[in-house]
């Protein structure tokens, strides 16, 4: 087991970020023109990255499988992104935006990437109002901050409960920008389906156009990969319909490491699951939790009796209602780090509980803070979730208390980068929530808009251009090129392959019983023999899978059935790696919950002895993965057992 | 539930489309439309008929890519949803639905229900943002914006780009569109110094694209799925207006 460089810069924590852009190298104009970037995926980072780059004077070819890159998923995160501003005057500072980061993630993320994310972070917000993002503003004019989970401080700058959009529509027009200036060429409806590597180096891509279904051959003197989590693995989830692992899969397929897979995150307050047919889960968000309350009843029968449809929330008095959150964390209380609310959920829920026609839910309630403040309040921080969940759920949550569960939400595992945000493929970048860094075992709420576009503004154009510095007398390479043509035919006999199979089973078939599989065994509690049942069962049904899968139409035309087969087949091998991590970390920390190692309290029990590390895979053929470690070391904080009490 | 369907389907842009009809049954009310139209479409590859081809992706009313026209209205029945968020209890037992693509010359059809509407990109490209360089941008704190102007703002840059106002326009106009995003700059001190070229832009290309004009008729507002306002419109022209004589 080879140890894997960081390349963290030398000297004090808080000047590495500047030790570093004061000594990289830089790439001067005209050269510039003459390089050429490659950016798959058109999210904060991938957006953010293109229009920087594209603004320094580089050519940039940006991808994307939707119709416009205005689509990417992160344009559905409703809360907020943090920075460490400071203007309520709480004392906040970029030291402590980086400890509760650090802390939130259970000790398992790299100290000086997260140093620099929150050194970052207030310039984000400044970049963001300059692009006129209508961030919540006070009376005064100025900035309007309010609280999220794991933190004691308000730092979180939203747009209503649209802040993922209106962030990416401020990225997105900064790319249009480009787009139209000519430094940066779109591909929208075009799917990466393989990066192309001359001599060790990333080169380029195969991609597949959508509406043709040709596959294309693009090179770039180096290849960023932003195309976001793989929590699509577990079917069900908040992420959209088309976010997939295919690109992070491919490249690992290729040599760049998939670092902690198993560090997934079960978001507390999602919609439950109501049917068979349903296709996707829709995340409340955690701002919620500001106001909101969350509880369940006190006695079993009241419980049973709501699940019965025989007792109203509203009929439960006060002194029959157990907040739970608020009874075991009163220093945080509602406000505790999502893995932490999950899993008090669910246990209520296990332990008989649970409410709403499966048992499967808690409430949110809202009464206490509507009665304090007033519907307008409640309805102007947080109209257009209510709004959404009326319409989801058909009641009326300014009268009746939300129901809620977890589900998978956000992946904090990824992509192996070292401090430069490369890959161990030289060349290939990873950046936002495709890459591994800066969450460690949990994610804090509103910290994904913060690092893909920490990754995508302010560490990206640097950390390439340092590379780039030393391909200036690299030409531009022939797409004729045999390693392009070699690529090309991989994907094409892949393709071919699965077209040819025409078995009896549909796509979404087996998406589903890998989604049951997962969530079963790899979700929010897991054991050992779970884990190798979960192993097993995804073998089997990968096996099937390549046997069985019916694909109707064909290659060359507009195959969306083909589309989603392509991105299944990945995530039938990204399972088996997520529970094979999940199976070798000896311990509970952050959102990886083994039920063999908790405190009497049911609380995570980490391990520092033997996994405070970062899990680097090294793919070496199917269902065979090799294990590198990256041990942390904290030399800023002291490594602590996690408290919210 | 059970459901007669009446769906587009059209294999290419180059093909002829038509409507065809598909019966579907046990439909729970509780399931979202395009979850409805997933059981159809299970159904058809069971059939080895090809399945529906629709846009969609976040399925939460965000990302705007669904743009089903559902008896006669964009987005279906509901008021302020998008077709993924409409659901069957919408519907009654036994009705038939007619489902089509947004249709405007400057969206063609690229298969079924599936349209191309990267018009909107080009415009937007013309002018819909502030041109500031990443880096450098000054203390957040320095602009101030007052809190009406700033929720109007927001009002009118909480478009998702769906196109619904085209679909359900008469002339195939896409001034609501157009108007939100040059609304949302014209409120905010940030977008005033590009204010004149910005609609002058964006309007030009609008109409090189082959929108149609606005003729005050609102069936835009009624029928977005985020109620952006027609107030938007009068705001664009007055400032179209001003940058034209000025």
């Amino acid at each position: 087991m080879a140890e894997l460089n960081s390349k963290t810069p030398k000297g004090p924590l808080s000047s590495k970020w500047t030790q570093y852009k004061d000594h990289q190298n830089l790439v001067n104009p005209s050269n510039k023109r003459k390089l050429d970037i490659i950016i798959v995926g058109t999210g904060l980072a991938g957006s953010a990255a293109a229009a920087s780059l594209g603004e320094m004077g580089f050519n940039v070819k940006i991808f994307c499988y939707q119709d416009s890159p205005r689509r990417a998923h992160s344009i559905a995160a409703q809360g907020g992104i943090n920075a460490a501003k400071n203007y309520p005057n709480d004392g906040d500072s970029i030291y402590r935006l980086f400890y509760d980061t650090i802390k939130g993630g259970d000790y398992r993320a790299r100290e000086a990437n997260v140093y620099r994310l929150a050194e970052v972070s207030n310039n984000i917000i400044d970049q963001c109002v300059a692009q006129g993002v209508p961030f919540a503003r006070e009376y005064g004019g100025s900035l309007e901050n309010r609280s999220f989970g794991g933190a004691q401080v308000s730092r979180t700058f939203f747009a209503r409960g649209q802040t993922g959009q209106q962030l990416l529509l401020g990225s997105y027009g900064a790319l249009s920008r480009q787009i139209k200036l000519g430094t940066v060429k779109l591909y929208d409806r075009h799917e990466m389906m393989d990066v192309v590597i001359v001599d060790g180096k990333a080169r380029g891509i195969i991609a597949r156009d959508l509406i043709t279904g040709k596959l294309e051959r693009h090179f770039g003197h180096a290849v960023v990969v932003a195309t976001g989590g793989y929590g699509n693995v577990f079917y069900l989830s908040t992420n959209a319909m088309g976010s997939n692992t295919s690109a992070i899969w491919q490249i690992f397929k290729k040599g760049a490491y998939f670092a902690n897979p198993c560090f997934t995150q079960i978001h507390p307050t999602c919609i439950p699951v109501h049917g068979d047919y349903q296709s996707k889960l829709t995340l409340m968000s955690e701002s919620l939790r500001n106001d909101g309350r969350i509880w369940v009843p006190k006695k079993k029968a009241d419980a049973e009796a709501h699940r019965n449809g025989k007792l109203k929330a509203n009929d439960i008095p006060e002194d029959d209602r157990d907040y739970f959150l608020e009874r075991r964390y009163p220093a945080f209380g509602n406000l505790v780090p999502r893995d932490v609310a999950s899993r008090a959920a669910k246990e209520r829920c296990d332990a008989g509980f649970g409410v709403g026609p499966t048992g499967l839910a808690v409430f949110l309630d809202f009464r206490e803070s509507i009665g304090r403040l007033g519907k307008h309040v409640i309805e102007e921080r947080y109209g257009n979730l209510f709004q959404m969940y009326e319409k989801i759920v058909d009641e009326n949550p300014y009268v009746n208390p939300m129901m809620i569960y977890p589900a998978v939400h956000y992946t904090m595992g990824g992509t192996w980068v070292d401090y430069e945000l490369q890959t161990t493929v030289t060349g290939l970048f990873a950046a936002g929530e495709a890459n591994f860094s800066d969450h460690g075992a949990n994610r804090l709420g509103a910290s994904a808009l913060m690092q893909g576009l920490a990754d995508g503004y302010f560490v990206l154009p640097y950390t390439i251009q340092n590379y780039l510095a030393g391909e200036i007398r690299v030409a531009r390479m022939s797409t004729d090129k045999a390693e392009f043509a070699d690529a090309e035919k991989a994907v094409q006999t892949r393709l071919d392959k699965l077209m040819s199979i025409k078995g009896t089973r549909s796509v979404d078939h087996f998406h589903k019983e890998l989604g049951k599989i997962m969530w079963e065994n790899v979700g929010m509690g897991r054991t050992e023999a779970g884990l190798k049942k979960a192993i097993d069962l995804i073998r089997k049904l990968r096996a099937e899978f390549w046997k069985d899968v019916k694909i109707p139409g064909t290659l060359y035309e507009v195959n969306t059935e083909l589309e989603k087969a392509n991105r299944v087949a990945d995530f039938l091998e990204l399972g088996e790696l997520l529970a094979f991590d999940a199976l070798n970390r000896n311990e509970s920390c952050g959102g990886h919950f083994r039920e063999e190692y908790q405190t009497d309290e049911g609380e995570c029990k980490r391990n520092d002895e033997d996994y405070k590390y970062v899990a680097a895979w090294e793919y070496k053929g199917e269902g065979d993965f090799i294990l590198h470690k990256e041990p942390l070391v904290y030399e800023e904080i002291e490594v602590k057992q996690r408290v919210y009490k | 539930m059970k459901l007669t369907l009446k769906i587009w389907r059209q294999k290419d842009a180059k093909s002829a489309g038509k409507f065809v009809t598909y019966a579907l049954d046990n439909i729970s009310p509780n399931c979202s439309f395009l979850e409805m139209l997933d059981i159809l479409n299970e159904q058809l590859i069971e059939k080895n008929d090809d399945p529906v081809v629709f846009d969609h992706d976040c399925r939460e009313g965000i990302c705007g890519m669904c743009s089903l026209y559902i008896n006669g209205r964009p987005h279906g029945p509901d008021d302020a949803v998008t077709a993924c968020q409409l659901h069957m209890r919408k519907f009654h037992d036994g009705d038939t639905i007619v489902i089509e693509p947004w249709r405007a010359r400057p969206f063609p059809v690229i298969r079924d229900l599936m349209v191309d509407r990267s018009a909107f990109d080009k415009i937007i490209q013309e002018g819909g943002y502030v041109s500031v360089n990443t880096g450098g941008a000054a203390e957040a704190n320095n602009i101030l914006v007052g809190k009406e102007n700033s929720e109007l703002a927001m009002d009118a840059a909480a478009c998702i780009g769906c196109g619904a106002c085209v679909a359900a326009c008469k002339n195939g106009s896409a001034m609501l569109f157009v108007s939100a995003k040059v609304s949302q700059f014209a409120l905010l001190p940030q977008g005033q110094v590009e204010a004149k070229q910005r609609v002058k832009k964006m309007v030009r290309m609008m109409d090189e694209l082959g929108f149609g004009n606005c003729t005050n008729t609102y069936a835009c507002e009624a029928e977005c799925p985020k109620l952006i306002s027609r107030s938007n419109i009068a705001r664009m022209n007055r400032e179209f207006l001003c940058a034209k004589v000025s």
